[in-house]
């Protein structure tokens, strides 16, 4: 267990390291000038030497990765563009309003769908399996922005139940919060339902149709017994990675959610900084959501190899 | 081609014989026949032609132009306007006709470069394996770390938006994503009889990718393929949607959500819901087919 958890969290450095080079690579070597692709070609030069300096964007590319690498490693995450603030301050603020709708998103969409797509796989080729099939496919294949319309469209304007804009009058009690939060948590919900529930019912199909459940059924076992015990135990093993992963998509989707129910988050905050041309806070806050990302699937995996222990005594692990 | 096949045991003749050739096109002729019955493809196929004919022969379908500015801003749906106008009195119907153009040329070639690109080190990496595999390996799974859309968005940002720039950076973002299945695919071929004889031969590594290797695992690429457009269509009304993809005036469907959906509280909901319809109708359709491809597929 040791061994593989050094060993991938070994793996996991390398990953975040080479992340920092791809996210570096688009914000500082693409550009090639990085003040003028922010100022634009008819700013002056003197303004775009200045800004270069401040940046350190005038650097050789070695020496501005490891400064800020260096800078990164200190907590210090340099100077949005646009607002002068630091970086690090806008997105510590942001970065907690998003945590809170995508794990609200999360607590719903997870017991939702993994149910779902239990509930399909046992009665497959029913009506009921049928209409969760095409729901997740039509759900997860949809941008969330589209879904977000429709939701404001029909929930929030023509029916009125829902607020439009997901901002809560200040102290509003944690009920208010929800009422407010409703409709953008739906729109992820939709999309993060098919992927759960379509790999869930996957995996609990695969298992009843494998060896070890019809040993169990041979056996004389009751069929509720090898369901709990045999079909669901490695069946929702898979479900496990696609919710971590799904956990840092879900923060590429708040991009649209945030913009549309001007919820003050990350994601509206990232949006805005890459219409600024705002590099150094847009490439901080991407290289954040790969590391969300890289953290869900570690704990993941870990939570994998405690449950199965083929991962964690495999050859290669 | 099976295993009992008597001609297995002599000497592997460089090109395939007749015989082999022809039980593929008559694989391919089934899956064919099997693909165009199934109700997936049926549904999926029918939405796509619609969308295909409007974007060719749009200017001649949209009953007006989807750049003037003729009527009066936010006239409902209904009478002159069948889907209604905008704010500035343009007519959504065409609009919405019109923006199938930019898409569905876009969309197909992101997915061209994404996995023209991705097959290509797939193969590189399921053949050769090795230090060149893992290193691909970890590069690969740094940039599956970041979503397409949010990478996009920081590249955009960086090189600066234009319908050049989006097609190029989703279908490089495309690459890893296709990197890992085609090379899934490799490792499960490169055991085979037929790699292992044409290695005896002495053919040179290229020569048994592409010609050996790449017809075997076709199948998965269409499919991959096709997904990807899915994909593209969404990564692209996506960008359009905040703002850093394809540009105004285009009439781009991503575009138009954008522009009006702040409008919603006023009842004007035409604008938006009809670009967003046909941006959903488009992705489903495009899942649809690819579904059906994979199922036709597995067979």
């Amino acid at each position: 267990m040791l061994r593989f958890l050094i060993r991938r969290i070994a793996l996991g450095l390398v990953t975040l390291l080479l992340l920092t080079v791809i996210v570096f690579a688009l914000s500082n070597v693409i550009p090639g000038d990085v003040g003028r692709q922010i100022l634009g070609p008819f700013a002056p030069q003197e303004s775009v030497d200045e800004l270069n300096q401040r940046l350190g964007t005038d650097q050789p590319l070695y020496t501005q990765y490891f400064n800020r690498m260096a800078d990164y490693a200190r907590g210090d995450l340099g100077e949005s563009y646009a607002s002068r603030e630091p970086v690090s301050k806008l997105i510590g603020e942001s970065f907690w309003a998003s945590a809170k709708l995508a794990l609200l998103a999360l607590l719903v969409t997870i017991p939702l769908a993994v149910i779902a797509g239990v509930y399909a796989a046992l009665k497959r080729g029913s009506i009921f399996d049928r209409v969760i099939v095409t729901l997740s496919l039509a759900g997860s294949s949809l941008p969330e922005f589209v879904t977000a319309t429709f939701i404001i469209v029909t929930l929030g304007v023509s029916l009125s139940i829902f607020p439009v804009l997901a901002r809560p009058p200040d102290g509003a009690d944690p009920l208010t919060q929800l009422y407010y939060l409703a409709m953008p948590i739906m729109a992820l919900v939709i999309v993060y339902f098919g992927y759960i529930a379509r790999m869930a019912r996957a995996g609990v199909v695969a298992a009843l149709e494998a060896d070890y459940t019809r040993t169990a059924v041979m056996k004389g076992l009751k069929r509720g017994v090898v369901i709990r015990r045999h079909v669901l135990r490695n069946a929702l093993l898979p479900t496990i990675s696609v919710v971590a992963t799904q956990t840092g998509y879900l923060f590429g989707g708040l991009l649209a959610v945030e913009l549309i129910f001007n919820y003050n988050g990350l994601g509206r905050l990232l949006v805005t900084a890459a219409r600024d041309k705002d590099l150094p806070l847009l490439s901080a806050g991407v290289l954040v959501i790969g590391i969300v990302y890289m953290i869900a699937t570690l704990l993941a995996d870990v939570l994998i190899s405690i449950l199965n222990p083929r991962v964690r005594l495999g050859e290669d692990g | 081609m099976s295993a009992v096949d008597p001609t297995a045991f002599e000497p592997p003749a460089p090109l395939e014989d007749a015989g082999a050739a022809a039980d593929r096109r008559s694989a391919r002729r089934e899956k064919l026949r099997l693909f165009v019955r199934n109700p997936s493809a049926i549904i999926g196929g029918a939405i796509l032609i619609f969308w295909i004919i409007c974007a060719i022969f749009g200017d001649v379908i949209a009953p007006y132009s989807p750049f003037a500015t003729d009527f009066d801003g936010h006239v409902p749906p209904g009478g002159t306007n069948i889907l209604g106008t905008d704010q500035l009195g343009r007519d959504v119907l065409s609009r919405v006709i019109i923006g199938s153009r930019d898409v569905l040329i876009a969309a197909p070639i992101c997915a061209i470069i994404g996995v023209g690109l991705g097959t290509l080190l797939g193969m590189l990496m399921g053949y050769y394996r090795g230090w060149l595999d893992d290193t691909l390996g970890r590069v690969i799974e740094a940039f599956l770390a970041l979503p397409v859309p949010l990478v996009a968005l920081l590249a955009l940002a960086a090189l600066g938006s234009s319908t050049t720039t989006v097609v190029l950076t989703v279908g490089i973002f495309f690459t890893p994503i296709v990197a890992r299945t085609v090379r899934a695919a490799v490792l499960a071929e490169r055991e085979n009889d037929y790699v292992q004889a044409a290695k005896l031969r002495g053919e040179n590594g290229l020569y048994i990718m592409f010609r050996e290797i790449l017809p075997n695992i076709t199948g998965p690429i269409v499919v991959e393929f096709t997904v990807r457009i899915g994909y593209a269509v969404f990564t692209i009304a996506f960008l359009s949607f905040l703002g850093v993809g394809i540009q105004p005036p285009t009439p781009d469907w991503g575009l138009m959500v954008s522009e009006e959906y702040a409008l919603i509280i006023g009842g004007y909901w035409w604008v938006t819901v009809f670009p967003a319809l046909a941006i959903a109708s488009l992705v489903i359709a495009v899942n649809l087919v690819a579904d059906a491809m994979q199922e036709v597929n597995e067979r």
